[in-house]
């Protein structure tokens, strides 16, 4: 028997695959019913005294806006353990997540922009926050750009890697100069709001759902992702086998 | 010390000279100076509130211009692996290539941003922070710039490649020396925007040489 560490799960493809198989359809069936149960309540909370009906913007909205960022996060650290540890699957783990991440930052920018009309009167402003997740749907656009672009996958995987711990350290500073620059957004109202200005118990519930719901999704398209990536790897490798065995 | 010597007068004869060397970048930032009254009207109050910023976003597109060539030319024809493998580490040459270019397009772009801006109708005394602004910006530009370029050897489609790379890196020094200028020609304060450009730059002088060095091993493996 091989030492096991507590993640040998993670690192190991065989054991990979044999988790995966059975979370990505649950984290899917998770995200599918919190979802659900995420819009009916989103319909069914109280109007905003302030915000009116756009108010139930706000569940769609946030839960996207989040989880763009979370999910550079694991970028970065899926793309350090790859350059790092030389972890194959930390790779593909990488590779898998940069197509999610963008897709969850445009959501969020079209449903800020959806929300900006009503509320703010206009579909964009160059307001701090709005330009900083712009700023990070270029990064992920860069990230596959380069990915793209780079023949030799052993290559464009480490020279991706460097981009995104790059990216890593400055999305803080974009962060911190478009703040610097201007700001009109309404400040964060989840967890560090002053009390008084923080989010109503009432409106937690949806809020929280939703974003249980997104998280979701997109921990089960990650895995499938990784998965399709896994066996296309494989594939490749076996056809390479075939060449050399014989014909 | 004495091979970065060499690295650095090579990189510079091969900077001044590759492809047009300074007069390139300095003809690329007058034509963005010229098309700009024509695009946006040449009333000169409207251009004057835009000069400063203008001159300043033209240079970071102007430090585009010969990125693209920066490590690739000496990939190509093997000089890197032989760079490698002698006595300075890829993160010095990384430095030189990144120095040498400042020094071949950066400086004297700065140098002829007054002159657009004043073209432009800036007040004449925001031209000694433009210059300022130009030189580090200019820093900071050239070695997120090489990052850029280090990261896309070997690929195809090169330049606009490292483009794609690179501007969205541009952002907090594009912020901090606009703002400084704004701020300068507002009358409001401005030397935060100064001193964050400065911070910024020598953070980028600092930082991204090491990944350079990574990204020149990783294309030449």
């Amino acid at each position: 028997m091989d030492a096991r560490h507590p993640f040998d799960f993670l690192t190991n493809p065989e054991r990979f695959m044999a988790f995966s198989r059975w979370a990505a359809p649950l984290l899917g069936a998770l995200s599918v019913a919190a979802g659900i149960a995420g819009l009916v309540m989103t319909f069914l909370v109280p109007e905003d005294y302030q915000q009116g009906d756009t108010v139930r913007m706000m569940f769609i909205h946030i839960p996207a806006a989040s989880i763009s960022l979370f999910i550079y996060v694991c970028l970065g650290v899926a793309s350090f353990l790859a350059l790092v540890f030389r972890q194959a699957l930390a790779d593909l783990a990488a590779q898998a997540c940069a197509p999610l991440g963008a897709a969850y930052t445009a959501l969020a920018l079209i449903t800020g922009s959806l929300w900006g009309k009503p509320m703010w009167g206009t579909w964009w402003v160059w307001d701090a926050r709005l330009t900083s997740v712009l700023v990070l749907l270029l990064f992920y656009l860069g990230y596959m750009a380069l990915r793209g672009a780079l023949e030799d996958e052993q290559k464009a995987a480490r020279a991706a890697a460097i981009l995104a711990l790059v990216g890593l350290i400055n999305l803080p500073i974009v962060k911190f100069s478009v703040e610097w620059w201007n700001t009109l957004h309404q400040g964060s109202s989840t967890f560090m709001a002053k009390r008084g200005d923080g989010l109503p118990a009432i409106y937690a519930w949806p809020w929280a759902l939703m974003t249980l719901a997104y998280l979701g999704g997109f921990g089960s398209l990650w895995l499938v992702r990784i998965r399709a990536l896994v066996w296309r790897r494989r594939a490749r490798s076996l056809a390479m086998k075939l060449a050399e065995g014989g014909r | 010390m004495k091979a970065f010597g060499v690295l650095l007068r090579r990189e510079l004869a091969l900077a001044w000279g590759r492809g047009g060397g300074p007069l390139l970048a300095l003809t690329f930032y007058a034509c963005v100076v010229v098309l700009l009254p024509m695009a946006s009207g040449r009333a000169p109050e409207r251009l004057a509130a835009i000069a400063p910023g203008i001159a300043w976003l033209a240079l970071a597109l102007a430090a585009l211009l010969s990125l693209e060539r920066l490590f690739e030319r000496d990939y190509e024809d093997g000089t890197l692996d032989l760079l490698a493998l002698g006595p300075a580490p890829l993160e010095a040459v990384a430095v030189a290539k990144c120095l040498a270019q400042w020094l071949a397009t950066g400086a004297p772009l700065a140098l002829a941003a007054p002159v657009a801006a004043l073209m432009l109708g800036a007040d004449l005394k925001v031209m000694p922070l433009l210059v300022l602004c130009a030189l580090a910006g200019g820093l900071a530009f050239a070695f997120l710039g090489g990052l850029g370029a280090a990261l896309a050897l070997g690929g195809k489609r090169g330049g606009l490649l490292v483009a794609v790379i690179v501007l969205p890196l541009f952002a907090p020094p594009v912020i901090f020396g606009a703002g400084a200028l704004d701020g300068f020609s507002a009358g409001l304060p401005w030397t935060g925007g100064l001193m964050l450009l400065l911070a910024y730059c020598a953070g980028a002088v600092a930082l991204s040489p090491l990944a350079m060095g990574a990204a020149c091993r990783n294309a030449l493996d």
